[in-house]
């Protein structure tokens, strides 16, 4: 059996990331094992612009923002084995993988969860109606369009509002199809504003909020779309059908986090991200194992997925070279009023550095509007913003100096500003 | 001139096509759709009933109970998936035990093995997920659970092996009886055969209309089902149903061989084969009913919504017969549940009315009676290192949720009846069937066909013709 230092699952922008902050750190035996045939993840079907505002500084397509990674990595001696899938993860970090270069069985000191995540399909929203082609995941016609070179349709309706079906929206416009509708269950888009702006208004496509497919008509190819306007719960209501003649529908109605392997290794998990539960530093309930990117919490913006996978990289490192710097007491998070939910979930004050990041979504569009941080009664932290909504991560840093000593639990909510 | 010719490829006539080849018989079967078991076969609730639901002395009991001992022999024989899971009948009242054990009673005069009334504790022991209202069960060990598309698919990959003619995408348009002979007339043009069987399912009576007028007519019946993801696979170990109505056997929740949890179905009248729809009320109501059985059913995790269409008749049994005014016509008709358990019963019997009929059973001396098939997923860990090994395609995972190798996919696309479309190989591999339902892996299987089959990227269907994937190339033009 090989042994590793680190073993990285998942050779996106996520693995990349941890994989080069690991080295840097001072490993010297790390493998990234990715089951595609490249590296770079999906990002290599992201051939719009709009990454790396943050990290570079400047703007990038999806491959290019993988491509500074791919560059980085070849100056480090991380081992890559492509075109390659693990298998199991077992608790003491054994890791079965399999390719055509053959099934191996290899252990690491640590491992970081890097797997991604995966589009939720017309089975987890329980669409009705006929089963004929030319209903893809708006991902899956991505693929298609900007990998194979492929058109998967001319009349389109996208259902939901996530990144990836606004951006389809654009594309599948320019490559000369017709997109007559975004529809959105919500009563808000689940996509970040920009994307609302440059892939819809800009092209003059209609967002039906509060809408949904309740029908899906055709033999062979698909031929029409009902879409009917919901109430508060959700529910059709009769009477507002409208009628689409169209041959493709693409659904972005959300992303799951991957994590079967984390659930085979036994890793504690958190039911509102669908992935694990994680200290400060990206560590699981299984020490050595680390999670980070979308496999961790669905993220919109891959800068924020590089940086998370820096830190538990790091964390990696230091698990490794510094082996029993993990104790101390330990705080808990959760979210609050209009919170949906918030990672990390676990805080050991004592390896939090100068502060600790914490990431949430809100549940609701705001205004101005003040999130809180509080420990029971007392308000820990407080941070001002202009606007929140559910389609856009929220991030604040509460510096070590407001952290509890002993045992607590941090809530974090939002509330409306004072006038 | 053919001996026999067979009309449609669903479990009914691919398992007369693998009776009959046994023989030494020159045998065509039509099949209308670009592959087998795409009707009623393909959408169903994948059981292989005990037997004790049939009126005790009817063709039903005795071929459903035949059929149940005969697929344990298919399935090992031809490597079919399938589970002798048993099932159990739920008394959810008190008024509903004197309706198991009437079944008890019957099942016993069918000859069904080991069935058994159990208790309300005895049950709740075997199945804990149950309602703690039920008030006792019918057990019947021999049911079991079986994959029914590879069950029609290896037997006609079986009688393909032993010669038999295979047409798809072969519609039937007219008969012309002649003196000896019928000539079926095709859009792929005409056969001319000694004998006919049909086993057209929900097209029995427009089939048998060609001829003559039945004395049945076929009134299709749409079930609804949910499909959730296999971490809910466990939440029963055997197929749990609840007491009979009118309406069928009522919404049962059952394992599947591929580890899933299938719940299901409802009774709806439906216009025709392709009326197979899923609607928000037929869901709402299989969600209901279903829940009455397993109050904690986790429906969220569903990750298919699909609808089959019964091929039931106006009448309640099978509709197995030779044509009076066409000695060599058996026409296969009405077959409802349990269908699919009979169905090599059903064909057997078949061929002795064929046999009464005239034609001359003389066995070949040379019947391959064998299906080989590698499963990637079920293989121990030694097993998989050396298969790798030997073909290195098989380390490659396609469908990361199922864990179905290109070494899979290829080996189904050099079989012997070569799937051409995207459900085809899910069908064949299991490649697409898993959570993200073909997300990742559809442009990829889409590939392997491409490059196996030789056929344009743009022609590759999801199902039959008309269900191409694709409209055209990119303005910088197609990769593949």
């Amino acid at each position: 059996m090989k042994h590793y230092q680190l073993i990285v699952i998942g050779g996106g922008p996520a693995g990349l990331a941890a994989a080069i902050a690991a080295w840097n750190a001072g490993l010297r035996e790390v493998l990234i094992i990715e089951r595609d045939q490249v590296l770079g993840g999906i990002l290599n079907q992201c051939i719009h612009n709009g990454f790396g505002l943050t990290h570079f500084k400047e703007e990038l397509t999806g491959p290019e923002y993988a491509g500074r990674f791919i560059d980085q990595l070849a100056q480090t001696g991380v081992e890559v084995k492509c075109d390659t899938m693990v298998l199991q993860l077992t608790q003491d970090r054994q890791v079965i993988c399999t390719g055509p270069a053959g099934y191996e069985i290899l252990h690491a000191q640590s491992i970081v969860l890097a797997m991604g995540c995966r589009e939720r399909t017309r089975g987890a929203i329980q669409t009705p109606g006929d089963r004929p082609a030319g209903i893809y995941t708006a991902g899956t016609a991505q693929r298609y369009l900007n990998i194979e070179g492929y058109m998967v349709g001319k009349r389109v309706v996208i259902l939901g509002s996530g990144d990836i079906g606004l951006i389809m929206a654009r594309r599948m416009t320019l490559e000369g199809a017709k997109v007559l509708a975004c529809v959105e269950v919500m009563p808000h888009s689940s996509g970040l504003t920009r994307n609302i702006v440059q892939c819809l208004h800009d092209y003059d496509i209609p967002l039906y909020l509060s809408h949904t497919v309740t029908d899906i008509r055709g033999h062979g190819r698909l031929e029409q779309l009902v879409v009917s306007e919901v109430d508060a719960n959700r529910k059709p209501i009769p009477g507002t059908e409208m009628i689409f003649d169209c041959d493709t529908l693409l659904l972005s109605v959300g992303l799951l986090p991957e994590n079967e392997l984390t659930r085979m290794a036994g890793i504690e998990m958190d039911p509102r991200t669908n992935g694990a539960v994680v200290f400060e530093n990206n560590e699981t309930s299984i020490p050595g194992i680390f999670s980070c990117g979308n496999v961790l919490q669905v993220h919109d913006l891959v800068d924020f997925v590089s940086a998370e996978a820096i830190r538990a990289g790091e964390a990696a490192a230091t698990y490794v070279l510094h082996p029993g710097e993990g104790s101390g007491e330990v705080l808990t998070v959760g979210p609050g009023l209009d919170v949906s939910y918030t990672v990390p979930q676990r805080i050991r004050p004592a390896q939090a550095g100068a502060g600790v990041e914490i990431f949430f979504r809100v549940r609701r569009v705001t205004g101005s509007a003040v999130i809180l941080v509080r420990c029971g009664e007392q308000v820990v932290a407080k941070f001002r913003r202009e606007h929140m909504a559910p389609g856009e991560m929220e991030h604040i840093r509460v510096p070590k100096a407001l952290l509890p000593q002993g045992p607590a639990h941090l809530e974090v909510s939002i509330e409306e500003a004072a006038q | 001139m053919k001996d026999v010719a067979i009309i449609g490829c669903g479990v009914i006539g691919a398992a007369m096509a693998y009776t009959l080849s046994k023989y030494q018989l020159d045998i065509t079967v039509l099949e209308k759709h670009s592959d087998v078991a795409s009707g009623t076969t393909k959408a169903n609730s994948a059981i292989i009933h005990a037997g004790y639901d049939p009126q005790p002395n009817t063709l039903m009991a005795k071929l459903n109970v035949e059929g149940n001992l005969m697929a344990g022999e298919i399935a090992e024989k031809l490597s079919v998936p399938f589970r002798r899971v048993g099932s159990l009948v739920l008394a959810l009242s008190e008024a509903e035990l004197p309706h198991i054990q009437e079944l008890y009673r019957r099942g016993l005069a069918n000859g069904v093995p080991g069935i058994t009334l159990l208790s309300r504790e005895e049950t709740l022991k075997k199945e804990p997920n149950l309602t703690d209202t039920v008030c006792g069960s019918l057990w019947a060990p021999s049911a079991g659970i079986i994959d029914p598309w590879e069950y029609a698919t290896a037997m006609a990959e079986t009688a393909v092996v032993n010669g038999v003619d295979l047409r798809l995408n072969t519609k039937v348009e007219s008969i012309t009886a002649q003196a000896d002979s019928f000539v079926i007339h095709t859009n792929r043009g005409d056969v001319q055969a000694r004998y006919l069987v049909s086993a057209a399912g929900v097209d029995a009576a427009a089939v048998r209309s060609m001829l003559e007028t039945p004395s049945y007519q076929i009134m299709p019946s749409r079930g609804e089902y949910y499909l959730l993801d296999r971490s809910e696979g466990q939440v029963v170990g055997s197929v749990v149903f609840q007491c009979p109505n009118e309406l069928g056997k009522g919404v049962l929740v059952s394992p599947t061989v591929h580890g899933n949890l299938i719940v299901g179905p409802n009774a709806v009248p439906a216009e025709g084969a392709e009326d197979n729809k899923v609607t928000a009320d037929g869901l709402a109501f299989v969600a209901a009913a279903a829940k009455r059985s397993v109050p904690g059913l986790n429906l969220g995790a569903n990750i298919r919504n699909f609808a089959g269409v019964r091929a039931n008749s106006d009448q309640d049994a099978f509709r197995i017969e030779r044509s009076e005014r066409y000695p060599h016509l058996v026409d296969l008709a009405g077959i409802k549940s349990p269908g699919l358990s009979a169905a090599p019963a059903i064909a057997f019997y078949a061929a002795k009315l064929l046999l009464e009929a005239g034609l001359e059973l003389v066995a070949k001396e040379h019947f391959v009676d064998r299906r080989e098939k590698i499963r990637f997923a079920s293989l121990s860990d030694e097993e998989r290192a050396a298969l790798i090994a030997r073909d290195p395609t098989y380390g490659r995972v396609i469908c990361r949720c199922q864990t179905i190798t290109e070494g899979e996919i290829l080996a189904a696309l050099r079989s012997p009846i070569p799937p051409r479309s995207i459900n085809a190989i899910k069908r064949r591999t299991g490649a697409g069937m898993g959570r993200c339902q073909g997300g990742f892996c559809s442009p990829r299987v889409h590939e392997l066909i491409v490059r196996e089959l030789g056929i344009d990227p743009l022609d590759v269907c999801l199902e039959d013709e008309g269900s191409e994937l694709l409209v055209g190339e990119t303005k910088t033009g197609g990769a593949l």
